[in-house]
């Protein structure tokens, strides 16, 4: 084989092989501190992987938790994404409002700007009051923990949009509020999408204390549910979940985002 | 009874506010323009040039005097007053199609006249193969040809063009300013150029505005007759640049007076 043909195939693997160090050193370390017995607390790698096939297909211990997997991502993935649609229903229209009409700015952003370094965390005992133990509490938390990137971006997108292109409009004959739709809307794009994929991540990050609320499934549940119980492998598993869970989710936005913003340079993830 | 000239300014001034200074942008500006005329506007930054250009636009209101198109005054933007942008202002989430489909899209034609009107546009300005390319993809000459189009395929009768090739290389530069006068003359545009290029304005325009900043205002006027094609290393050339050139600097130092030629 040519060296210019080992160049190529380097080329090609080197992404995915950079990205992989971290994890693998990471992965070494924990199978070094784990075998040397610098912790007790956490269990081996190999231990964490064998619970792993059995939260997913059971047939190793049979617990309550085996062969559950599916059950509780889907649970979760009904909130992340339940919560993330309805963030993006309330987000998108108050972001348009704040951005183009100065009064509803006036009215709305103070408000907002009041409320956004409340964490998610401390809205946990005043949404199980106003929405009752379970699912509906935790469609709120993570319905909130989404809101705000994308109502930020979504401002941002429709304020910032280059004023020589309503000009270019106008004099093109397209005046008024023709403009929101021609230009506004399509300018501010690129934000808005910003925007959607930063909530649905924030949506996935806030999954465990929306679950906290007392919802029998979902991964967050299990992660707490392991904890009072000392199950750290349990706790791992439900963890490296919600990663990949999270992690497949944000590529397929990429793809849908790359597709239909081809026209912006910027926006090529 | 005389034919209405398409732009009419009288006694335009311009003053902007920034917040407790006064800018005079413009002051007691006179220009008649006829149909199918080539103008040149020229000078020096802070000369009011651009601000005229933005008042015939109707991007801008005067404050004192009134700015007509035949004869009724200039209120607000309109596809008859076509504008071209130094920095293109293309729509950037649209084709090289859609940009240029915009206007007869906005202006409610049929999707078989829109088709029509873009089709024969991309041609005229040669980017047939760029069609379904987006600006991001082109280079500044071609995204220039698209802003030219644009307005063109929207019936504009007056362009008014704000130093639209200032940001290109030099040769792109004077394909654009060949292919600018082979349009104007084809079509009997009226044509309205800011330039701070003495050289592009002689080379383009049938008359150069001077203006000179501090306040803004219009120095001379001055028809060129010159046959085209001109050839810009021509002593005929020569003589109007430094006659020209006189009157650009003549607001801060008296030029020695250049030897008298019919400009």
């Amino acid at each position: 084989m040519g060296n210019t043909q080992l160049a190529a195939i380097w080329r090609r693997l080197k992404p995915t092989a950079l990205a992989l160090v971290v994890p693998l050193l990471l992965l070494a370390f924990w199978q070094v501190a784990t075998t040397q017995r610098w912790t007790l607390l956490i269990p081996t790698p190999w231990q964490v992987a064998e619970y792993m096939v059995d939260f997913a297909k059971g047939g190793i211990y049979d617990d309550a938790y085996s062969a559950t997997l599916v059950t509780h991502l889907l649970a979760s993935m009904s909130r992340v994404y339940g919560g993330f649609a309805l963030a993006a229903a309330f987000a998108l229209p108050i972001g348009l409002l704040i951005g183009r009409i100065p009064t509803a700015r006036m009215l709305l952003d103070p408000f907002l700007q009041l409320m956004r370094p409340i964490p998610v965390t401390a809205w946990l005992p005043l949404s199980m009051i106003l929405f009752g133990l379970g699912a509906k509490s935790a469609f709120a938390l993570v319905c909130l923990g989404a809101f705000y990137p994308i109502l930020l971006n979504t401002v941002f997108g429709v304020r910032s949009v280059d004023p020589k292109l309503f000009e270019a409009a106008s004099m093109l004959g397209c005046k008024g509020n023709a403009q929101f739709f021609k230009v506004v809307l399509p300018a501010a794009t690129p934000s808005i999408f910003t925007g959607l994929r930063l909530g649905l991540g924030l949506a996935w990050f806030v999954i465990v204390v929306g679950e906290m609320t007392g919802v029998p499934q979902g991964l967050g549940a299990v992660i707490m549910d392991a904890r009072t119980l000392s199950r750290t492998d349990l706790v791992i598993c439900g963890m490296i979940v919600i990663g990949v869970a999270g992690y497949l989710s944000d590529r397929v936005v990429v793809a849908i985002g790359n597709r239909l913003l081809r026209w912006s340079p910027t926006h090529n993830a | 009874m005389r034919e209405l000239p398409i732009i009419d300014i009288k006694g335009v001034s311009k003053v902007f506010k920034l917040q407790d200074q006064t800018i005079n942008a413009l002051s007691d500006a006179n220009l008649t323009i006829g149909k199918g005329e080539f103008i040149c506007l020229i000078g020096a930054s802070g000369c009011g040039k651009s601000t005229l250009l933005r008042i015939m636009a109707g991007f801008e209101q005067p404050t004192a005097g009134e700015a007509l198109m035949w004869g009724k005054p200039i209120e607000a933007p309109e596809p008859s007053r076509g504008m071209v942008f130094q920095d293109y202002a293309l729509f950037p989430w649209l084709s090289v199609r859609d940009n240029i489909g915009f206007g007869p899209t906005s202006r409610g034609l049929s999707s078989g006249e829109v088709k029509a009107t873009v089709d024969k546009f991309v041609e005229l300005v040669g980017l047939g193969k760029f069609a379904n390319a987006y600006p991001h993809q082109l280079s500044g000459g071609m995204k220039q040809r698209v802003a030219i189009a644009r307005v063109l395929a929207n019936d504009a009768e007056l362009v008014l063009m704000d130093e639209p090739f200032g940001a290109l290389d030099a040769m792109t530069r004077e394909r654009l300013q060949d292919e600018l006068l082979d349009i104007w003359q084809r079509t009997g545009l009226t044509v309205v150029f800011v330039t701070h290029s003495i050289e592009e304005a002689i080379f383009l325009a049938g008359r150069v505005v001077v203006m000179t900043p501090g306040p803004g205002r219009i120095e001379s006027d001055n028809a060129l007759t010159l046959p085209r094609p001109r050839d810009v290393s021509s002593p005929e050339f020569n003589d109007i640049r430094r006659v020209l050139g006189g009157k650009l600097h003549s607001h801060h130092s008296k030029v020695a007076s250049a030897p008298a030629v019919a400009v």
